[in-house]
């Protein structure tokens, strides 16, 4: 190897290591005992690896119920998403029409207004409908904020396919919608699989509106529950991070299939 | 994905012969079948909170969050003559505005690295990634736990190097806390922002830099004059999406100092938050929503001019 080589896989390697070391963090301290958490100062590694916090993690609150939360709003936020963006997404990339243009604006505009920047007006709303406290408005609001990137991601896809193929299908005696299934879906494979992966993650990992509107213990997505290991009354450092790591691993493994398609989606066509 | 332009035009002159005036409505309303669903969702869960929160910025609210009537502007007279209002203003400039320059220039450095060629880059890009996929709440926790004054590992390692001579209660003080929380927050950023800056560095041909190698240019002439010059509309983006996110961002303070002590970490999210859930007064929350509100709209409008969606978004 060249030395610009070696100089490179050192600085390489030693960065990737800097992004994981907060994580590794993590992973020591839920395996420390309890008692070796209020040590100062700290220690590096555990004096004894307690692999057992990550069972007893689970009895130690109901994280279950809240994870159980965290997958169905995850879940069922990101078909909806995907049932408004899919037609949307496809009609726009396939025609031209009068208020394309707006409703890409407002699509656009959507995708920069966080939550958090609305969550006065969404917790009002949501007092207002009477759906504090369940699911529904934790589904709503993330298919809602999820869906620009994923008419983007989609969008792009869906322009990049000739008509000649869909054409072809016409011809064959297909209509519009089994067109769109049988030829330009599976093609784009990769774009729904990105909207998909992209909008559960988001949705899994969001907190303020989350916080903001649900109340029961039970009802709380692992996001929210997480924090209340530690408060004023109990320190469960452990645990905390047990159930951070159990909640990471997961969406880490499946954003990394998804990476190269990510930044068309993000940055609205604008950077390749 | 901007080459189909032309094909994408032909699709509104579809032979029609006779329009009669069923299929003229038939056509008129064909474009809301396929958009509805996302209109609809849209219109009650963005439109709807911003009209909502514009709305109660004027109302008089009891803390049980009962209307009790007009209030007028006085909502918003209460929020100006807020003494930390100033303070919390000019944090969140110096947040947003420090966390997203060290943001840039990191990135750029990070995304000439993942963009080099040595053995394992795939797995240093993935190790990169992981802050991005990670929730933001859990990062912003473990930071706060490696800083925590009595067992954090940050103490631990300062102390071992004898940079510090006792444990230091990093997140106490309000100018340190403020610190660290930028930080937190440039680590969280630098995945998405290395990688549209990495996304950008390979759109340049390989043989724009031969030309300049062929005209003797070296190292930190070319990248001045060729690299930073062509990634131009990367570092445009990257920068208005971050802006917009950091000042949005709320997990982070959230959950390391709570903006405390007092108002002394607040930026203007967790302040509207506090003065909503804390201050139980709904009405002058949401005259700070409605500045908030502004403050993007401002930010995205910049957003639009900057990626002249217009031209790009076909």
């Amino acid at each position: 190897m060249r030395p610009r080589t070696v100089i490179l896989t050192g600085v390489g390697w030693l960065v990737g290591l800097l992004f994981l070391l907060p994580y590794l963090q993590m992973l020591l301290t839920s395996l420390k005992p309890e008692n070796e958490l209020t040590k100062s100062p700290g220690t590096y590694l555990p004096s004894d690896w307690k692999w057992s916090n990550f069972v007893d993690v689970w009895s130690s609150q109901p994280i279950w119920q809240n994870m159980q939360v965290s997958l169905i709003v995850a879940a069922v936020a990101t078909v909806v998403t995907l049932a408004c963006a899919l037609p949307a997404a496809y009609y726009t990339a396939r025609n031209r029409f009068r208020g394309r243009n707006a409703f890409l604006l407002l699509v656009l505009i959507t995708q920069m207004f966080a939550p958090t920047a609305l969550v006065i007006g969404i917790y009002r709303e949501m007092v207002a409908l009477d759906l504090t406290d369940t699911l529904l408005a934790l589904i709503l609001v993330n298919a809602a904020f999820n869906l620009p990137f994923c008419i983007w991601i989609l969008h792009g896809y869906f322009s990049s396919i000739p008509r000649e193929l869909e054409e072809a299908a016409f011809l064959d005696g297909a209509g519009r919608v089994s067109a769109l299934t049988r030829v330009t879906l599976p093609i784009s494979m990769p774009g729904v699989v990105t909207a998909v992966v992209y909008t559960f993650i988001a949705a899994w990992n969001e907190y303020i509106v989350a916080l903001t509107v649900t109340a029961s213990p039970n009802r709380r997505p692992l996001t929210v529950a997480i924090p209340s290991f530690v408060t004023q009354y109990q320190e469960h450092w452990q645990f905390l991070f047990a159930t951070s790591l159990i909640a990471i691993v997961p969406v880490v493994i499946l954003f990394i299939f998804i990476e190269r398609y990510l930044i068309g989606g993000l940055t609205a066509g604008s950077v390749k | 994905m901007q080459d189909v332009t032309t094909r994408g035009a032909g699709a509104a002159t579809a032979p029609a012969p006779r329009p009669t005036p069923g299929r003229r409505l038939r056509r008129a309303l064909s474009p809301l079948l396929w958009l509805g669903p996302s209109i609809v969702l849209i219109a009650v869960v963005v439109l709807w909170p911003v009209i909502e929160m514009v709305r109660t910025s004027t109302l008089k609210i009891s803390s049980s969050g009962v209307t009790l009537g007009s209030n007028g502007t006085t909502n918003y007279s209460d929020l100006f003559a807020e003494d930390d209002l100033l303070p919390v203003l000019g944090r969140t400039l110096f947040w947003v505005v420090g966390t997203v320059v060290v943001t840039m220039v990191l990135s750029l450095a990070l995304g000439q690295l993942l963009n080099a060629r040595f053995p394992g880059r795939r797995v240093v890009r993935w190790a990169v990634i992981v802050p991005w996929a990670a929730s933001v709440l859990m990062t912003a926790l473990i930071w706060k736990w490696m800083l925590d004054n009595y067992s954090g590992l940050v103490n631990r390692v300062l102390l071992d190097l004898n940079v510090i001579d006792k444990p230091v209660n990093w997140l106490a003080h309000p100018d340190q806390a403020m610190l660290w929380m930028m930080w937190v927050a440039v680590f969280v950023s630098l995945p998405f922002t290395s990688f549209v800056i990495l996304a950008g560095l390979q759109t340049i041909p390989r043989d724009v830099y031969e030309a300049a190698r062929v005209d003797g240019a070296t190292g930190w002439r070319t990248y001045f004059q060729i690299t930073l010059p062509l990634l131009r509309p990367a570092i445009l983006i990257a920068s208005i999406v971050n802006v917009i996110n950091v000042f949005n961002s709320f997990p982070i303070i959230w959950a390391m100092t709570g903006g405390g002590p007092g108002h002394a970490t607040d930026t203007t999210t967790t302040f509207m938050y506090k003065i909503a859930f804390y201050d139980q007064n709904v009405g002058e929350s949401a005259a700070m929503a409605v500045v908030n509100f502004a403050l993007v709209l401002i930010m995205v409008l910049l957003y639009l001019r900057a990626s002249r969606w217009r031209e790009e978004v076909r």
